[in-house]
């Protein structure tokens, strides 16, 4: 954790973290209070799941293992993480899901990745949403002729650059050969043809499918077209998927600083861009889990080196373009990435200070993903807010305490099953992008290749880290902490909000965005001020009803079985809301 | 976004051709899986948990959809199968699952259905309900099980849904029985179909307005509608109680909505009528005539005459359709969506002097034509039907048909964008709108907000293309 060399701002403490202007519940208390209710075998899974953090020394936490048979968990499968988020978002190859309907109408752009072709490029197929839906004789007896009629089909109808094929549980269990038909599909119509073997029950969560799509990638795509794009410093993004037009503001910020995305992995990306992106000469990461395999693969093989970034808040967004300054070493590069960042600082810095003034000292907390548990800290921290609590949904240790813990990390049965692909150094293509000697200077400069610290060591002490949260951690959640808003996902958006607490959705951002970058970061404080101030939470208690409760006069935080005296208000509301009886009784306020 | 086709996707039907063959492949479906299904009917059973016995997957992938329609909180648990489970059967993981459901939530019901993933490796799920019966401590408020078989690559989301209503019938009330003293005379049974939760709330009503109670098999009324909680409520408040599913032996009628599932051999409505209860097979009430075929069972059932504030509702629906009937005379609509739903805004279209051009779903009863054209004689002989049809399909034979308006789900909306027509949204999923679970679209109230919606569609485009723009039409 970096130590600001100044005094801390006002509203900061010493260590950059946002003063909350409420006590916030010591930690291990609430950890206890939470592990109470669960029986011996279950809270000896959750304690490890459930921890007070401590920045210095990350503790040990139980991620990525299995949720429990029965607790309702947020977590998707390996199609959903391989398919959904991964591959899906490559706008000019068509997927096609082979199983029974489900799983692709399921997938069919719920994840508001969105694309915008280039011009000449007038193709979008993410609007298809392409399934062999299969029915029971093909259960029974095989659905592979069915799969290679899709293909066919979906060849002589959209004459694609390239298809790729999605196994669900079913086909894995009957033993349907993709691959195979992958390959002969792709002999006799020449073009690339793939499969993914995804199914559903594979892996712990969908992080089993990022690999897998990893590796498919990686396989079938990266290096096929040895082009590199004319401008200099190319980069990739990766682990960027444009949720909400991400990947745009992103695109069009370093565009301004000199700075050339050669690909986006994979927001708003075609075919021939993955193909090409080998050719690059940086790859940075935004989402560490879901593509960091990408990154390893591709500096084994062809010699690009990775840095991991995060676009997501102001401060970090500048840290970020500053870092790859650096990595290409030309100052002209260097003097017009401080002139954009102080522009941008510039327009952003009124409307950060206007927010601010009505959101300094609140809380939130977090539990989403992989990586934007992480990221969106800074946001909130931008204008003021203190993140008390915050976990992954499907992330690893490594994405928590750092990846410092990797040869750690002990291989368990479910990411056995998952294959490691075995990279070695391209004989003709392999080209380090720096000597050892100029590498040796960038990191004795304080430059770190392959640096991601995790979530732990960026968050406050004592706050708490909940990997997989339940639903009965929520509720202790929202009880003891009552934070102000909650990021997470649609599945427990509606739970939150029906105990009076904002939910903004950060996995697919409700209806907004985007959020990144400089502009983007605008677009958040505003939404953020937007559900927290919302009238609506004023409106839930009648107001001849104000109960003596501060935080339920303002309609947040739920009935506390500890406090008798909230509980006896919060039942006489529930009756005066009889309608007879609200209307008998309603006087002008 | 590039919204041209890319190419005709599939070869147009020649009109008239009621084709129930269909290439294999699906693009863009127009149906969702069968569990999804299971999952809404548990929903509407008070105190009543979903499960999954499959992968964790399905559970979060279903809920999602459903709570992109219905914005309301919905837990469905799953056994969370991992590949040791898959290769070695879900017995342990299914009951580890059950156990802990009933310890977190006191459920009084768990309604379970399966997934492709155990039905693909056959799973004998009475076998392992009954391990877990004998197994589990004996309690008195161990939950009542019940479960139903909905593999995905078997029927639709519809045919979950009626699977999982017969299964709660049929486990919960396996007999006849006497009604109880203080429920003289009993209630009607009514099995309403995949409706919206505001379509429930009214059926109700309309029972109630005859002077009788209903139960309502499933209502998600208020389970997948409710307000803002005061506690915290791990099953939300609301659907019929367990109690009330047992007492249905002693229902003085039943009524089963749906053309398509009247088609069926067995249903909940078919298992009551063994019991001796009289059962009425009808279509789902949307618009003038189904409505009217609802009430005349409700009248049956209740020995009276409709009540005055039912021939005032219809007066009202004929006295608007009268003021709009020159906005929507001829116009042509496309219809798409659950087959029952299908037939019945198609009859209600040519009552109100519509013309159905084209009349598709992704159900596949083999019987969806026959049934339509029974349903609705006036339908017009060039009108396409088809069922089975995915939305390539629609798209391929909307192109020369020239519609005014479309009526269907949400997923509809590409296609009006490309054919520059209004969607009117109904029936499910809308999740593209706010507030699709609260569309009405039964009875005459629903009738009425239907024709106002599609009337205003109308006017609307022809405002928005008109050249001088006009504000008083």
């Amino acid at each position: 954790m970096s130590v600001p060399a100044h005094p801390p701002a006002a509203g900061y403490d010493s260590a950059g973290f946002p003063l909350p202007s409420a006590p916030v519940p010591e930690s291990e208390a609430v950890r206890l209070e939470m592990l109470k209710a669960y029986p011996p075998k279950t809270r000896k899974k959750r304690e490890k799941q459930l921890l007070a953090n401590d920045p210095a020394t990350p503790p040990e936490i139980g991620a990525n293992t299995r949720t429990i048979p029965g607790i309702i968990t947020q977590r998707g499968c390996t199609y959903a993480g391989c398919r959904g988020v991964v591959i899906g978002p490559i706008h000019d190859i068509l997927h096609i899901t082979h199983g029974p309907v489900g799983c692709s109408y399921y997938s069919w752009l719920t994840r508001r990745n969105l694309a915008r072709p280039k011009p000449g490029q007038p193709v979008n197929y993410l609007q298809y949403c392409m399934t062999t839906d299969m029915m029971e004789e093909e259960v029974i007896f095989g659905g592979e002729k069915k799969l290679a009629a899709a293909i066919r089909e979906a060849h002589a109808i959209f004459k694609p650059k390239a298809i790729a094929v999605y196994s669900t549980c079913p086909v894995g269990l009957i033993g349907d050969d993709i691959h195979s038909v992958c390959r002969k599909a792709k002999e006799e119509l020449g073009i690339n043809v793939f499969g993914f073997s995804c199914e559903g029950y594979k892996g712990v969560s969908q992080s089993a499918g990022h690999h897998i799509a990893n590796n498919g990638v990686f396989k079938h795509m990266v290096g096929l077209l040895d082009e590199p794009d004319p401008q200099p410093f190319r980069i990739n993004v990766l682990g960027e998927y444009n949720i909400g037009g991400d990947a745009w503001e992103i695109d069009a910020l370093l565009q301004k600083c000199g700075i050339h995305v050669t690909a986006t992995l994979s927001g708003d990306i075609s075919y021939e861009q993955i193909c090409k992106c080998h050719t690059a000469d940086l790859n940075v990461v935004m989402c560490h889990r879901s593509i960091n395999y990408m990154a390893e693969m591709m500096e084994t093989k062809f010699g690009v080196p990775w840095i991991k970034v995060n676009f997501i808040g102001a401060e970090q967004t500048a840290k970020s373009l500053r870092k790859i300054g650096q990595f290409f070493g030309d100052q002209r590069l260097t003097d017009r990435i401080e002139e954009v960042i102080a522009q941008e600082m510039a327009a952003l810095r009124p409307v950060q200070a206007d927010v601010r003034s009505r959101l300094q000292g609140k809380t939130a907390a977090m539990f989403v993903g992989g990586s934007r548990a992480h990221h969106y800290q800074h946001l909130f921290k931008d204008v003021g807010m203190l993140t008390v609590a915050a976990g992954y949904e499907f992330a690893h240790r490594d994405d928590y305490e750092g990846r410092a813990v990797l040869p750690k990390i002990k291989v368990d049965a479910d990411s056995r099953n998952i294959e490691e692909l075995d990279v070695e150094a391209d004989p003709q293509r392999y080209n380090p992008r720096k000597t050892p000697e100029q590498i040796a200077a960038l990191q004795a400069g304080g430059f770190n290749f392959k640096d991601y610290d995790g979530m732990m060591a960026e968050m406050k002490k004592s706050s708490l880290v909940i990997d997989d949260i339940s639903h009965h951690e929520m509720e202790k959640l929202i009880e003891l902490y009552k934070p102000d808003i909650i990021g997470s996902g649609i599945k427990d958006k509606f739970v939150i909000e029906k105990f009076g607490v904002p939910c903004k959705q950060l996995h697919s951002y409700d209806q907004g965005g985007p959020y990144a970058a400089f502009t983007g970061a605008a677009n958040f404080y505003r939404e953020i001020d937007r559900m927290i101030n919302s009238k609506v939470w004023q409106l839930v208690t009648p107001s001849w009803k104000k109960p003596a409760d501060p935080a339920l006069a303002l309609g947040r935080g739920i009935d506390s079985p500890a406090n008798q005296a909230v509980r006896a208000v919060v039942s006489g509301l529930a009756k005066a809301w009889k309608p007879r009886q609200a209307a008998a009784a309603a006087p002008e306020s | 976004m590039s919204d041209a086709a890319p190419a005709s996707i599939r070869t147009p039907v020649a009109p008239g051709a009621d084709s129930d063959e269909f290439p294999g492949p699906t693009t863009n479906a127009c149906k969702l899986c069968t569990p999804l299904g299971a999952c809404l009917a548990y929903k509407g059973i008070a105190g009543t948990v979903p499960f999954l016995h499959g992968s964790q997957g399905c559970a979060t992938y279903i809920r999602r959809y459903l709570i992109s329609h219905f914005r309301e909180p919905l837990d469905i648990a799953a056994s969370n199968f991992a590949e040791h489970a898959a290769v070695f059967g879900g017995r342990e993981v299914l009951h580890t699952g059950l156990a802990n459901v009933t310890r977190q939530y006191r459920p009084e019901l768990i309604g379970i259905a399966t997934t492709c993933l155990s039905e693909t490796i056959g799973e004998n799920l009475p076998q392992l309900l009954r391990e877990y019966r004998e197994q589990a401590p004996a309690a008195t408020d161990a939950p009542a099980l019940v479960h139903v078989s909905t593999p995905s690559y078997r029927g639709t989301h519809v045919d979950g849904f009626h699977a999982t209503v017969r299964a709660l019938v049929e486990t919960l009330a396996p007999a006849q029985i006497a009604a109880p003293k203080d429920q003289n005379p009993g209630p009607v049974a009514l099995f309403p179909g995949f409706v919206s939760a505001a379509d429930l709330r009214h059926l109700r009503e309309l029972v109630a307005a005859f002077g009788l109670t209903a139960t309502l098999v499933p209502d998600y009324s208020e389970t997948m509608d409710g307000a803002s909680w005061c506690t915290y409520e791990p099953i939300p408040a609301g659907g019929t109680p367990v109690a009330a599913l047992r007492a249905l032996g002693a229902a003085r009628a039943a009524i089963e909505c749906g053309r398509i599932l009247a088609g069926e051999a067995r249903t909940a409505g078919t298992h009551l009528a063994q019991l001796g209860v009289p059962l009425h097979r009808l279509g789902l009430p949307i618009g003038l005539r189904e409505t009217d075929r609802f009430c005349y069972a409700l009248e049956l059932a209740a020995g009276l005459e409709r009540p005055a504030s039912l021939a005032l509702a219809r007066g009202r629906l004929l006295d608007a359709m009268v003021d709009g009937h020159k906005y929507v005379f001829n116009q042509r609509a496309l219809v798409f969506g659950d087959e029952d739903f299908v037939i019945g805004l198609t009859s209600f279209l040519c009552e109100i002097g519509m013309r159905p051009v084209l009349c598709a779903s992704g159900g596949r009863s083999r019987r969806f034509g026959a049934v339509l054209r029974a349903a609705v004689p006036e339908l017009p002989a060039d009108t396409i039907i088809r069922e089975g049809a995915d939305y390539a399909d629609i798209e391929a034979a909307a192109m020369g048909l020239q519609p005014d308006l479309l009526l269907g789900p949400s997923k509809g909306y590409a296609l009006a964008r490309r054919l520059g027509v209004p969607l009117v949204r109904c029936g499910f999923p809308v999740h593209d709108r706010l507030g699709g679970h609260r569309l009405l679209h039964v009875g005459y109230a629903g009738a009425l907000q239907l024709y106002d919606t599609l009337v205003n569609a109308l006017l609307e485009r022809k405002q928005a293309s008109s050249p001088v723009g006009y504000s008083y039409l």
